[in-house]
Formats: C-alpha cells, sequence, structure tokens
C-alpha cells in the first residue's frame, strides 16, 4: 500500500521492514523523528532508546550489531562528530547483523550551528554512503543499507538531508522481514581493534573499498537516465528532484543512490553520452572532486554556491538562463527569528545574566535564543557541552579580570550529554567557574524527548532518574544551589553569592519547559490603567508583550500567565487575570 | 490533474503543519501525487514558518519556487507579505487571516510593522479572513488553520466532502467538532475583508 510518509518515517519503516532490533540515537534536528517513529513500533519486535550522547549511542548499535542483531543509530551532522571516535573502528570491525548509520544533514541551516557535510565522513572512515531522493527511496535505501552491511561487513551510511528528512511524498510499504539473531562467534581478530589485528584488518578495508567501487557500476541505486540530451546533470538526495522539476526528461541524469564509494566506469560512461556534464550537490564538491580524480571534465561550483541549499529555480536560472516573473515587498520586512516561548523557564536567567552585564558561555538548545534582542545575553555557542569547558578556557587565561564575572549555561539534556566531563575538568584542574543548569526536565529544541534526568524512556517507561545534585557533588562541586528561575530576586541573589567564592559552584534553575503537557498554565496577565509607560516589560523579550501607540498589550491568546512581566513591572501595573 | 502549489505560512506554533497534512491528505484522496515540506525544529518557536503543499499527477519537488505558488494560505499578515515573491505573479491568490503578531524587532522598537499590507501586495490577490475571530467563534482559537483551509476549500477543486473528510482523518479526534465548524465558518465566509 502506498501511504504519504515523511522521510524521517519512510527511513523508521524501512527499517523496520528490515528487521532491525536495536535502535539508539540522541535527538538532533533533522534526525529526531526516525527514532520517534521506531518507538511506535512493537517492542517485542524492536528495542529502541534515547541515548545520553551520539557516541555512546553509536557504541551501543555497535555491540547490538556484534551480537547479532541487525542495528541502527541516527543523529544530525554534528552528532556524527561526536560518535565519529567508535564507527571509524567499527569501519575495521565490520559488522555481524547489518549496521546503518542514519545521518542527516542541515544544508541551509534551519536548525543548526554549521553546515558541515557529511559525505566526507564516508570517506574518512571508508563506509559506503546512500543517499535517497524521496520517502520511497527512504524506505528502499534503509532496506538496501542493511543489506549491503551484511554482504560487505561493513557500517553503512543512509544520508539525508532537510529536506528529504523532513518532506512528505508517497512510500510503498510491505511486510516485516523475520530476521532471527545471528549467531555469534568469539573473534578476536576481528573484534579486539589491537594493533596487529588493526593491521591486518585495515588491508581488509581497502579490499572490500575495491570491491563496493567495482559493485558500485551495477548497483541497482545507480541509474542512468539517458534523453539523448547534450547535457548531462549527475545528482543525488533532493537534488534530482530539483533537476527533474527543472528539466523534466530534457537532461541526461546520473542519478547517484551510492554517493560513496564512485564507481569510475559509471562516470566516464555516462560522460561519453554528454556534451557537457553538470555535477548538482549541495554543500561541498565531493562528486564533483571525484569526477574529475577520474579525468571527467565536469562543472560544478564554477556555477554553484557552497553554501546553502539549492533549488529548481537556481537550476533553472543558472544552467537555462531561465527565471519566473516574482513580486516584491516594497520595503525591506523586519525579520522573524525565533525566539523563547510566552512562559519560558529560560527568559528569567537571561533577564537576570543581561542585568548583571556577565560574560555568558553558552550551548546548544533552545536557551541559544538567549543570545538575540532584546536578551542578547549569550557571548558564545561552540557546540554541546562547549558552555563549561569554554568557560573553563576563558577563565584560565583571564584570571582575576573575569573573576565574578564570567558564567556558563547548559541544558539538562545538554549536561547529561557532554557537560560532565568539563565539569569534571573545572574541579580537577582547580577552577572555580560559576555553572547554572537549566533544568527543563526535557530536551527542548528538538521536539520535548526524554533524557536520563526526566525519568521516563523512549516508550514512556518509568526508570530511574539521575540526579543532579549528587552527580555534581559527586565529581566534586560541593555548592550546588536549585533555585526557581521564576523567582528573579531568589536567582540574582544565588548568582551574587556563588560568583565571588573560590571554588565551582553550580547553580540548578529548575522549572520545566512551559510546552510540558503536564504543565498546566492558568489565567494570562493584563496590563492596568496605572501603566506608565516605561517600556521595561518589553526587554524580557515575551512575544506575547507588545505596543502599539505606546500602549503595553498582553496578547492572551499568546500569555500562559508565567507572571515574570509583573515581575519586572516598577509600578505592579501587571496582573494576573483571575486577581484582578 | 494539473498542478497546484500551495505555499502555507505562518508564525511558528500557529499550526500550519496541522493544516498541510489536512490539505495532503485531501489531495491524496482525490488519487493525486502530493508532496509535502515540512519545518520541523529551532523555527518552531516563534520563528517564519513555511510548509509548502503540492499535488497533481506527479510532483517532483517538494518545494515551491519564486513566482510559482497558485495560493498562499497565511495565518498572519507580515508573512503574507513576506511571502509575496513565491505568489504566481499573474495568476496567484493569497488567502490571508488578519491576525498581526509583531517580531521580536518591532516589540522592541528597532522596526516597525509595515502599514497597509493589503494595499501593497494588492487587494485583488489576496482575500483577507477575521480568522481568528471566526476561530473563537466555532469554538477554540487554535482552529483557525480549520478556517483558512475552509476559505481555501472554495477555491480549489477538491469535493468538500473530501475535505471534512480529510479534516475529521487528521485533526485530533476530541477537537474534530471544533474544527469541522470552524471550517465551515471559513467555507461561508462570503464577505471576507477585503
Ligand atoms: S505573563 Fe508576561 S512574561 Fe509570562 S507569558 Fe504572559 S506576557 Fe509573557
Ligand atoms: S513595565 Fe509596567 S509600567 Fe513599564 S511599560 Fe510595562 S507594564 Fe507599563
Amino acid at each position: 500500500m502506498k501511504e504519504l510518509l515523511l522521510g524521517n518515517a519512510a527511513v523508521a519503516r524501512g527499517a523496520y521492514e528490515a528487521g532491525v532490533r536495536y535502535v539508539s540515537s540522541y535527538p538532533g534536528t533533522p534526525s529526531t523523528e526516525i527514532t520517534e517513529r521506531i518507538s511506535g513500533y512493537p517492542e517485542s519486535e524492536v528495542y529502541c532508546e534515547w541515548a545520553p550522547n551520539e557516541k555512546v549511542a553509536a557504541e551501543s548499535a555497535i555491540g547490538a550489531s556484534i551480537a547479532g542483531a541487525r542495528a541502527m543509530t541516527c543523529c544530525k551532522h554534528v552528532g556524527l562528530n561526536v560518535m565519529a571516535d567508535p564507527i571509524f573502528t567499527a569501519s575495521y570491525t565490520g559488522v555481524n547483523g547489518g549496521l546503518v548509520i542514519c545521518v542527516a544533514d542541515d544544508p541551509g541551516m534551519h536548525s543548526s550551528q554549521n553546515e558541515q557535510d557529511s559525505r566526507h565522513y564516508a570517506r574518512a572512515a571508508k563506509m559506503p554512503a546512500l543517499e535517497p531522493s524521496d520517502s520511497e527511496e527512504c524506505l528502499e535505501f534503509t532496506k538496501l543499507a542493511f543489506d549491503l552491511s551484511e554482504q560487505y561487513d561493513v557500517p553503512v551510511m543512509l544520508r539525508l538531508t532537510t529536506r528529504v528528512a523532513h518532506s512528505q511524498s508517497l512510500a510503498e510499504t510491505a511486510e516485516r522481514l523475520d530476521k532471527p539473531l545471528l549467531p555469534y562467534e568469539k573473534d578476536m581478530r576481528k573484534y579486539v581493534m589491537m594493533p596487529a589485528n588493526a593491521i591486518r584488518r585495515h588491508t581488509v578495508v581497502e579490499e572490500r573499498t575495491s570491491r563496493l567501487e567495482e559493485a558500485a557500476e551495477r548497483l541497482s541505486c545507480n541509474v542512468i537516465e539517458d534523453n539523448h540530451s547534450k547535457i548531462g546533470v549527475i545528482c543525488s538526495g533532493i537534488n534530482y528532484c530539483y533537476a527533474k522539476e527543472a528539466f523534466e526528461d530534457g537532461v541526461n541524469y546520473l542519478k547517484l543512490g551510492l554517493v560513496w564509494p564512485v564507481s569510475p566506469k559509471l562516470i566516464t560512461r555516462f560522460a561519453s553520452i554528454c556534451e557537457t556534464v553538470y555535477v548538482l550537490e549541495e554543500l561541498d564538491p565531493f562528486i564533483e572532486s571525484i569526477c574529475r580524480s577520474y579525468g571527467v571534465s565536469v562543472h560544478g561550483k564554477d556555477i554553484f554556491p557552497m553554501t546553502g541549499e539549492y533549488s529548481s529555480a537556481m537550476l533553472k536560472e543558472r544552467i537555462l538562463h531561465e527565471s519566473a516573473d516574482v513580486l516584491q515587498p516594497e520595503e525591506d520586512l523586519p525579520p522573524r527569528p525565533p525566539a523563547l516561548c510566552p512562559g519560558c523557564p529560560h527568559r528569567g536567567v537571561f533577564h537576570v545574566l543581561k542585568k548583571m552585564k556577565l560574560t555568558v558561555s553558552g550551548d546548544i538548545g533552545c536557551y541559544t535564543l538567549g543570545a538575540l534582542p532584546p536578551l542578547s545575553a549569550l557571548d558564545t555557542t561552540i557546540c554541546m557541552g562547549a558552555s563549561i569547558s569554554a568557560a573553563h578556557g576563558m577563565a584560565k587565561v583571564r584570571g582575576d579580570e573575569w573573576k565574578g564575572k564570567l558564567v556558563s549555561v547548559i541544558g539538562d539534556s545538554t549536561f547529561m550529554h557532554s557537560g560532565i566531563t568539563g565539569l569534571s575538568d573545572i574541579v580537577y584542574n582547580r577552577g572555580a567557574n560559576t555553572v547554572i543548569i537549566l533544568d527543563n526536565s526535557t530536551t527542548g529544541m528538538t521536539g520535548h524527548q526524554d533524557n536520563p534526568l526526566t525519568g521516563k524512556t523512549i516508550r514512556g517507561h518509568a526508570t530511574r532518574q539521575a540526579d543532579l545534585e549528587i552527580l555534581c557533588k559527586g565529581i566534586g562541586i560541593d555548592r550546588v544551589t536549585v533555585v526557581d528561575p521564576f523567582d528573579l530576586n531568589a536567582l540574582e541573589a544565588a548568582l551574587k553569592k556563588e560568583l565571588t567564592v573560590d571554588e565551582p559552584s553550580v547553580i540548578i534553575a529548575q522549572r520545566p519547559c512551559a510546552l510540558l503537557k503536564t504543565v498546566i498554565h492558568r489565567g494570562h496577565c493584563t496590563v492596568g490603567d496605572n501603566c506608565i509607560r516605561c517600556g521595561k516589560c518589553l526587554t524580557i523579550g515575551c512575544p506575547a508583550i507588545s505596543r502599539h501607540d505606546g500602549i503595553t498589550e498582553i496578547d492572551e491568546t499568546l500569555c500562559n500567565g508565567c507572571g515574570l512581566c509583573a515581575q519586572v513591572c516598577p509600578v505592579n501595573a501587571i496582573r494576573k487575570e483571575d486577581e484582578q | 490533474m494539473k498542478q497546484t502549489n500551495v505555499l502555507i505560512v505562518g508564525v511558528g506554533g500557529q499550526g500550519t503543519l496541522l493544516a498541510s497534512r489536512v490539505l495532503g491528505r485531501a489531495a491524496l484522496m482525490c488519487g493525486n501525487d502530493v508532496k509535502i515540506s515540512e519545518v520541523h525544529g529551532m523555527s518552531q518557536r516563534g520563528g517564519s514558518v513555511i510548509t509548502y503543499v503540492k499535488y497533481g499527477s506527479k510532483v517532483y519537488s517538494p518545494l515551491i519556487d519564486p513566482g510559482c505558488a497558485d495560493y498562499i494560505l497565511a495565518f498572519e499578515l507580515l508573512e503574507a507579505y513576506r511571502a509575496l515573491p513565491y505568489l504566481n505573479a499573474s495568476a496567484g491568490r493569497i488567502i490571508a487571516s488578519s491576525q498581526r503578531i509583531d517580531p521580536m524587532s518591532v516589540i522592541t522598537g528597532s522596526a516597525s510593522y509595515p502599514d497597509d499590507i493589503v494595499q501593497k501586495i494588492g487587494p485583488s490577490r489576496i482575500t483577507l479572513l477575521n480568522a481568528l475571530d471566526l476561530a473563537k467563534k466555532a469554538g477554540n482559537v487554535k482552529s483557525v488553520n480549520s478556517v483558512l483551509l475552509g476559505a481555501f476549500a472554495k477555491h480549489s477543486e477538491i469535493p468538500f466532502e473530501i475535505w471534512t473528510e480529510a479534516l475529521s482523518q487528521t485533526v485530533p479526534q476530541k477537537t474534530k467538532d471544533v474544527n469541522l465548524s470552524a471550517f465551515m465558518a471559513g467555507f461561508m465566509e462570503s464577505n471576507p475583508i477585503s
């Protein structure tokens, strides 16, 4: 039956149909829904979990594969960096049950801190990479990935991009394949990667790559469409869809389903039927440089950008020099970047940090939005966990000059992901930083997933909840304070105190995310007649508060009555509706 | 069937995703090929969001190019204006809610909300509804998406029964009745503010 499926849902379906038994991931846009969808399949058929980070997720999937199960881990591109260590060596050990590493890149950076091209990892780790164009292929290629993995004894990368992961199209679903566990045999020459064994395995890896390159010529996922045109395009993933939309059957296509390794014979054969060949690929000239290395001359980044996304309009314009009539607004429009939600518990923290004029080492999550005006509270955001470790480096080089003026801000899920080691570094190396853990009981930005601090698994089972206070104390933080971020005075007092002490400290700002279903909102706030129009309430950056013709208003459809604005109003003009 | 391109724009959190799923399902029930491109992640936190819905006998790309949208369903007026470059310049139509939500730059006073948006877009290109009010009257402010779908339904080739069927199947069961009356309110709105 054909169903309208999100690309990510189709990957989940493909894995399910391929008989996957183990999926472990850490959430990351645009990959999150794959693992979420997996959790919709029966527990008796597939085990799935949120791991504390991608490295742990990948290692556990590697273990499941060695133990004989078909296994998968899913991540966003920057998550692949975190799991790089285990997968480079898993490429040497190879697999037992099929192992698929699904990575979703984010060209255009809809929800990411960089725009890296994960295909480089496939080549660097010497694992084949498949790239689907739509949901149908997401489903088919996921199954193919498991088959190739077992056939060539190699982990297989499935590379998606945002537009494939987050587009819905029709896909044919089928029954699940019954894949019992494969027998496990102890084999230290294959699975114990000490030098003597790894030296032998490296030769196996190189031979395997040659065989894959050879096979790529005939793989059914690599297709030549000869439309008897002088123009040929080599493309994969979403760019095939853009090209089809732009050119239909007016050009020849080499559609690569396997984007690494690439068959030299296939490239030369395709080039021989075209006069001009274009390589259509977002981000880096990956296929383009492979073509050149095979002695085939192609156009690519000489006419297309290295940054951002492509579109069919861009292909039409740059290859056919055609463009549509486009209407333009008469003026520059005010941009609408995302903002912390009304009632967000992070807002109070950033309000206080800004007021105290602190240097704030930030991290990855909803709270990265604290960098934007009017809060403008963050100084840095690099990667998961860097808020703590980067602040350690800052404190060491700036010494007394920055003493009492520097703070780290990290979310609960991010802290469990990779904040703990940074904190341990501070304690071990006699630092005295203050770290605020924004404990909102969820992984907010990616759409509210559970984590080791929430007491629930991905399937909603109750589980032992990690205790942040004891955890911090255990690694040597003696000063741990818990405050409610809605209590601005208490928060400021706690910060003032902790910033002056000569030892490391942690402030846990505890209050659940405003969007959690368990959080019940009562009423909303309104602005009374005694408003003196000072504009203080507008500085907290709540989307529900606005000012028209000097009059401050609260939009009752957006406000959830958190009361933060009332705390900053100097004349108590803001009241909760039900109090008036 | 001829290909129809519908852009759905609004502010993250307004329910644009649900509207695209209802439309996608309705188009599918008519035997079309359908592609929908959604936005997840950061911009859902109150940023500008765009969802693309395309249907016809064969749809290649899930995205809509500038100048190629047959319809734009806009949940917010500034977002309608921002999406103008996507509209088919000669034959496209915008169906917009008159709701205004100030972006942060306007709230903080560093930018101002454009005046006379309807005039600037061109009144003949736009159908304007007080969708928020109609949604409230239908019983829930959150049913704005159904109001806009109702207003769009009048222009689309998709039969009325298919719309109500698709809507009933897509929205959460306990909100079904409210959404159906919101859809009717949008469909019946004979005197839109334009
Ligand atoms: S109470 Fe004030 S700060 Fe809180 S959501 Fe409402 S308007 Fe925003
Ligand atoms: S902070 Fe209070 S007095 Fe100042 S503008 Fe806002 S509501 Fe009015």
